[in-house]
């Protein structure tokens, strides 16, 4: 798969025998240890690793709450309690899990900025960035129903806000709203087949995160100057460089992590949701997690209709849009140079692009009818969402034509052994 | 790399602006409590609880249910804890509803839930107008609205901030008006004026409760601690009392959860030094 020939030599006959019958220890010796990776990457190349470690975290801590769970509309939010007070250890695999997904999130996020800084997407990684948005897609499918399983008020409207977007669409909407919901309204059915995904679609992105790597594996990594390895100078062996590297991030990722399940396990989530579902009660604020939160801000920014577009139609659109042009990005930005480090103007937009996507986070929390900053969340929701397309649609495209890059090192080694050089 | 800075910053921050607004609504910000089980060395105060069980049972429970409190629960470590021959007597003074006894009725075993508060739930709506809420976790089912941008403060060691559930419910209950105040408006301007059969409360959302204020000051009368120490018989004592008892019955296992954060905080910590010292040297033979 990798542009080296493999070092293992089977240490004994039994290892010698399944050496020639399943080389799999080949496989891993190849692929965990001896992976020539540039040995530049800085400490932003540590969050696939700290991904990986999370998806581990969330399957195992899932399973344990799954023994215990009930999915049924009267006994969910109870079961979820019982875990937390009466099962060993249960509040703190609880908190968990729950606190796992924002950090989860929170490391996915940088994970995808990291790669649109140093332009990690472009030729010849398409296919690992177009995995990743996949696994991204996927996600924000499982953390959306995985938090719909508690059955608290905010689990059941956000379930009902959110599904609702889908009738928008014309002609199937209907039919999928029903089948997604398993009849009309979202009850003890949705509540079900939401458990049932829930559970399914983690080993899902496991498999495609495999995919991701194996599509990591063929180029090798990018890395912080965004040029190509060039020779085995500019190379170190996965293990032990990188292996003890990732695992110091994810010890380091690990104490923010710890703190939150054992010192704040419920001030990422909303107090709303420790009150039962009730379908006659709607919470004054209807807010869905954190890292939903830009791209719900962008299907509440679009307030207008176009033609025959209504103005739910259309939010819907922008709202799977902001999402699908993730996936063109690979070919949307024309720039031949990858690093954002030699690109002094794309390092405005891009910084812009961050606040702008921070400011639409903000915005998705706010009250519809509210005003920031002396604007109302409605303008100010257009605006912002306006350049998160910019950026992709029109920025970047554009940039590439027009941009002076810096001159780039001629290798990884140089400006590694001439520091001066890079600046 | 000056950027990543910046990012990692912004990042940082969307994670906690999104949490903040949650309690919007018309929310009036409360007074912070001292609380015993705040901070990461937080302890209920075991007096305390006893205290606020007291009330509840005395005062609250002919309103409210506490339907996953088991008998057992007040018994173990970390919470009232009662001895266990208390608990025992408390117990069997209720009649436990059990299809399987005779009668259909039994005595209450440590084993038992919370009995209820013996009205339906008709006859509730008929008082009230409304169910009063089960305390099972009632504390943590409400909060109070946080400033922008001081609300970042709660999610750090040193100023962090997980006591708006009982914060706000010592203020609603020591909150109460006979009269509406005149400074209190509805949105158009127009004097706020109270619907039949609800109460004023300023912290309430919407100002309209249907909770007649509980209690008044003398109502419950504590026994002296067992080393003799009393508190005042004030409402404001009670609603202080039973807001920790209910933050206890919210989160029974909150000592022990944050005794273990600290254990696991310092591993993760030393280990996190260790493991960078290793990768140093390691790294420290390769030129980059
Ligand atoms: C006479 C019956 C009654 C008694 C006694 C009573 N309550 Fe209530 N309580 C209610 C009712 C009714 C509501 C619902 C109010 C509403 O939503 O308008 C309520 C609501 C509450 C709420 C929730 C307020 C909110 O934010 O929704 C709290 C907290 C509360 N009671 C605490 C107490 C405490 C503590 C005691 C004992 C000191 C107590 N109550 C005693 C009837 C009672
Ligand atoms: C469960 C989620 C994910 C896991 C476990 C994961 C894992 C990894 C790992 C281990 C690496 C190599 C180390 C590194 O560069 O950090 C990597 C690289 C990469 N990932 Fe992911 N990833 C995930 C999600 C995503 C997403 C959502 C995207 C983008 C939308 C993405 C895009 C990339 C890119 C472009 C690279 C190559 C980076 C480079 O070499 O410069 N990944 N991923």
């Amino acid at each position: 798969m990798s542009s080296h020939e493999s070092s293992y030599v089977p240490g004994s006959a039994v290892e010698k025998w399944l050496d020639d019958r399943l080389p799999i220890i080949r496989w891993g010796k190849t692929h965990m240890m001896d992976f020539p990776t540039p040995k530049n990457l800085n400490y932003w190349w540590t969050f696939g690793a700290i991904l990986a470690f999370m998806l581990v975290v969330q399957i195992i801590t899932g399973i344990i709450l799954a023994m215990h769970y009930t999915p049924q509309v009267d006994l969910a939010f109870n079961s979820v309690e019982h875990i937390r007070r009466d099962v060993n250890g249960g509040r703190i695999i609880q908190a968990t899990h729950a606190v796992g997904a924002s950090m989860f999130f929170a490391a996915v996020y940088i994970h995808m900025f990291r790669g649109l800084f140093f332009g990690s997407y472009k030729q010849p990684r398409e296919v690992l960035w177009i995995l990743g948005v996949l696994i991204f897609v996927l996600m924000v499918t499982t953390a959306f129903m995985g938090y719909v399983l508690p059955w608290g008020q905010m689990s059941y409207w956000a379930a009902t806000v959110i599904t609702e977007i889908v009738g928008a669409v014309p002609v199937v909407g209907n039919p999928i709203l029903q089948l997604l919901r398993g009849g009309f309204g979202v009850d003890n059915a949705t509540l079900n087949r939401f458990f049932s995904l829930h559970y399914l679609l983690p080993f899902v992105i496991a498999a495609v995160v495999a995919l991701h790597i194996w599509a990591l594996h063929v180029p090798g990594n990018n890395n912080p100057v965004g040029v190509e390895v060039k020779s085995s100078r500019d190379t170190v062996p996965f293990h032990p460089y990188y292996t003890l590297k990732d695992l110091f991030a994810i010890v380091v990722f690990c104490i923010p992590f710890a703190w939150f399940v054992f010192f704040l396990p419920d001030i990422l989530g909303h107090a709303d949701n420790y009150i039962m579902a009730n379908s006659q009660v709607t919470p004054a604020h209807i807010v869905p997690e954190w890292y939903f939160l830009p791209f719900y801000a962008i299907l509440r920014a679009i307030d207008f209709g176009i033609l025959f577009l209504d103005s739910k139609l259309l939010g819907v659109l922008f709202f799977a849009g902001s999402i699908v042009v993730l996936f063109f990005v690979p070919w949307l930005d024309t720039s031949k140079v990858r690093s954002g480090s030699f690109r002094p103007i794309f390092k405005w937009f891009y910084g812009l692009f961050v606040v702008n996507f921070i400011m639409l986070a903000y915005l998705g929390a706010s009250a519809a009818d509210g005003v920031v900053l002396g604007i109302s969340v409605a303008d100010f929701s257009k605006i912002c969402t306006a350049y998160y397309f910019a950026y992709f649609l029109v920025v970047l495209p554009l940039l590439g034509r027009f941009e002076r890059t810096k001159p780039l090192p001629t290798s990884i080694s140089e400006p590694v052994l001439a520091p001066a050089a890079a600046e | 790399m000056k950027m990543s800075k910046i990012i990692l910053g912004a990042l940082a921050m969307s994670a906690l602006l999104g949490a903040s607004p949650s309690f919007a609504a018309e929310a009036v910000a409360v007074k912070r409590e001292p609380w015993t089980f705040a901070g990461i060395f937080g302890t209920y105060d075991r007096n305390q609880l006893q205290r606020g069980f007291q009330v509840f049972r005395e005062v609250c429970a002919s309103c409210h249910g506490a339907n996953l409190m088991a008998f057992r629960n007040l018994a173990e470590p970390g919470g009232p804890e009662f001895s266990e021959a208390q608990v025992k007597a408390l117990a069997a003074e209720y009649e436990i509803v059990d299809p399987a006894a005779e009668g259909g009725k039994r005595p209450g075993i440590l084993a038992d839930r919370w009995p209820g508060t013996g009205q339906s739930e008709a006859d509730q709506v008929a008082a009230f107008g409304i169910v009063p809420p089960d305390f099972s976790v009632l504390a943590k089912a409400r909060g109070t609205p946080q400033s922008f941008p001081w609300f970042i403060l709660n999610y750090f060691p040193g100023t962090a901030y997980a006591e708006g559930g009982p914060d706000y419910i010592h203020a609603l209950l020591t909150g109460y008006e006979e009269e509406v105040p005149a400074d209190i408006k509805n949105a158009d301007g127009t004097p706020f004026t109270l619907p039949e059969g609800k109460y004023f409360n300023e912290y309430f959302p919407g100002h309209a409760i249907g909770m007649p204020s509980p209690m008044t000051d003398g109502q419950v009368v504590y026994a002296a601690a067992e080393d003799g120490s009393t508190v005042p018989q004030t409402v404001d004592q009670y609603s202080r009392d039973v807001s920790a008892f209910m933050m206890w019955m919210a989160e029974p296992h909150l000592v022990a959860r944050k005794q273990a954060g600290l254990q696991v905080m310092l591993f993760l910590v030393l280990f996190a030094g260790l493991l960078y010292a290793v990768k140093r040297r390691v790294w420290s033979k390769i030129e980059h």
